[in-house]
């Protein structure tokens, strides 16, 4: 066999097996999807009433809380990045890394230094191979995010807002993640957590509806106080979730095209060694006809 | 007003733990019991951690768990939101 040739099975060989490898995962992805999809919307009755009833106490009351009012100078400001633990999904990490580093140069355009929190393993490699600090890390089960992550998340952004600058809190906090908005579409987000615009969501009634004049029990005040850090969690774990489904997704575009390369790829070679094979066979035939020539004529 | 049941809701974190109509829920609040019958004022209260339970129209109950969470009363609508909620 040709060397040639040989070369050519090779290559068609490892394509079959990447292949195999893409479609097995590709097929992965999207069982998972499914699943990721049904938890996003499973969460969503919590996340709206909970924004209802911050919506209804801003609305009915005019009580400033730390957590939504304006500082007057902003020094330090945080960015989230939500990224997956595992690669192979497309641009889906660097997508949502692009923005956030965007985001970061807008904001130090703006005078403020930037601290980073991490939420998985890619953003993680990101900063640490370009030896950049941040301010924690939270790695594993992106994917499957659970709730007590996003409790573990948000308590920490509040702990570190709730100190002052001085002590190394921040004054402001955004959030960057991926966005589930169809299968084939997954668009990076930028949504500012801290201080709170709670007013902007408020629940317009509907027709011959009259808008609830609330009680509160015990009263405004601590509702307020117990309500917005379980509207930020809420906020937290809705961006996860919306991340793992986008990651499902992208991983199952990203290889669902690796697939299609790889056939491709084994079409081309396919017809390459095929080329090379007939090449071979012509130049035997045409040694076999010149040697035999050559033994007639010789006997002449 | 009184004549239609609460259309009540226990909603935790990662899903709708249970919907439907009730005629009376009785919950506890930081403050102390509350009973919720049709046509109550709205309400915004926090609850203290332990049980919510629900008198269906047909006068069934139903015990829900629900851990640090809300209850939220207006035009009927009675959510309960928590982090951790569960029928028992």
């Amino acid at each position: 066999m040709g060397a040639q040739l040989r070369v050519y099975r090779q290559k068609i060989k490892s394509a079959q097996t990447m292949k195999k490898i893409t479609r097995a995962m590709e097929l992965i992805s999207a069982s998972r999807i499914q699943k990721a999809r049904a938890r996003v919307s499973a969460s969503t009755p919590y996340s709206q009433s909970i924004t209802r009833a911050v919506s209804a106490v801003a609305t009915y009351s005019n009580v400033a809380h730390v957590l939504t009012t304006e500082p007057e100078k902003i020094e330090r400001a945080a960015v989230v990045i939500f990224t997956s633990d595992r690669g192979l999904a497309g641009a889906f990490s660097s997508q949502v890394l692009r923005e956030a580093e965007s985001l970061s140069e807008l904001l130090r355009s703006q005078g403020k230094d930037v601290v980073y929190f991490l939420v998985g393993r890619k953003a993680v490699a990101y900063f640490g191979f370009r030896r950049r600090a941040s301010e924690r890390v939270w790695t594993g089960g992106t994917d499957q995010p659970q709730f007590e992550i996003a409790r573990e998340i948000s308590e920490s952004l509040l702990e570190t807002f709730l100190r002052d600058a001085e002590d190394g809190g921040v004054d402001e906090i955004h959030v960057v993640f991926n966005r589930f908005v169809s299968m084939v579409t997954q668009v990076p987000q930028v949504v500012r957590l801290l201080p709170l615009e709670v007013v902007e969501g408020v629940e317009e009634p509907g027709d011959g509806q009259v808008l609830p004049l609330y009680e509160f029990e015990p009263d405004v005040e601590t509702v307020l106080d117990a309500l917005l850090p379980v509207y930020i969690e809420s906020r937290v774990f809705n961006a996860m979730l919306q991340s793992a489904a986008a990651e499902h997704a992208a991983r199952q575009k990203a290889m669902q095209s690796a697939a299609d390369n790889a056939d491709k790829l084994i079409t081309t070679f396919t017809r390459l060694s095929n080329n090379a094979r007939q090449t071979e066979i012509t130049s035997q035939i045409s040694e076999i006809v010149g040697g035999a020539d050559a033994l007639s004529s010789a006997k002449n | 007003m009184a004549g239609a049941p609460l259309t009540v809701s226990v909603v935790s974190a990662d899903q709708e733990v249970w919907s439907g109509e009730a005629t009376m829920v009785v919950a506890r609040t930081v403050e102390g019991q509350i009973g919720i019958l049709p046509g109550h004022e709205p309400l915004l209260a926090i609850l203290a951690s332990g049980e919510v339970r629900l008198t269906l129209p047909g006068g069934e109950k139903i015990v829900a768990q629900a851990e640090d969470g809300f209850l939220s009363v207006a035009n009927n609508q009675v959510t309960i939101v928590a982090r951790k909620a569960g029928l028992v």
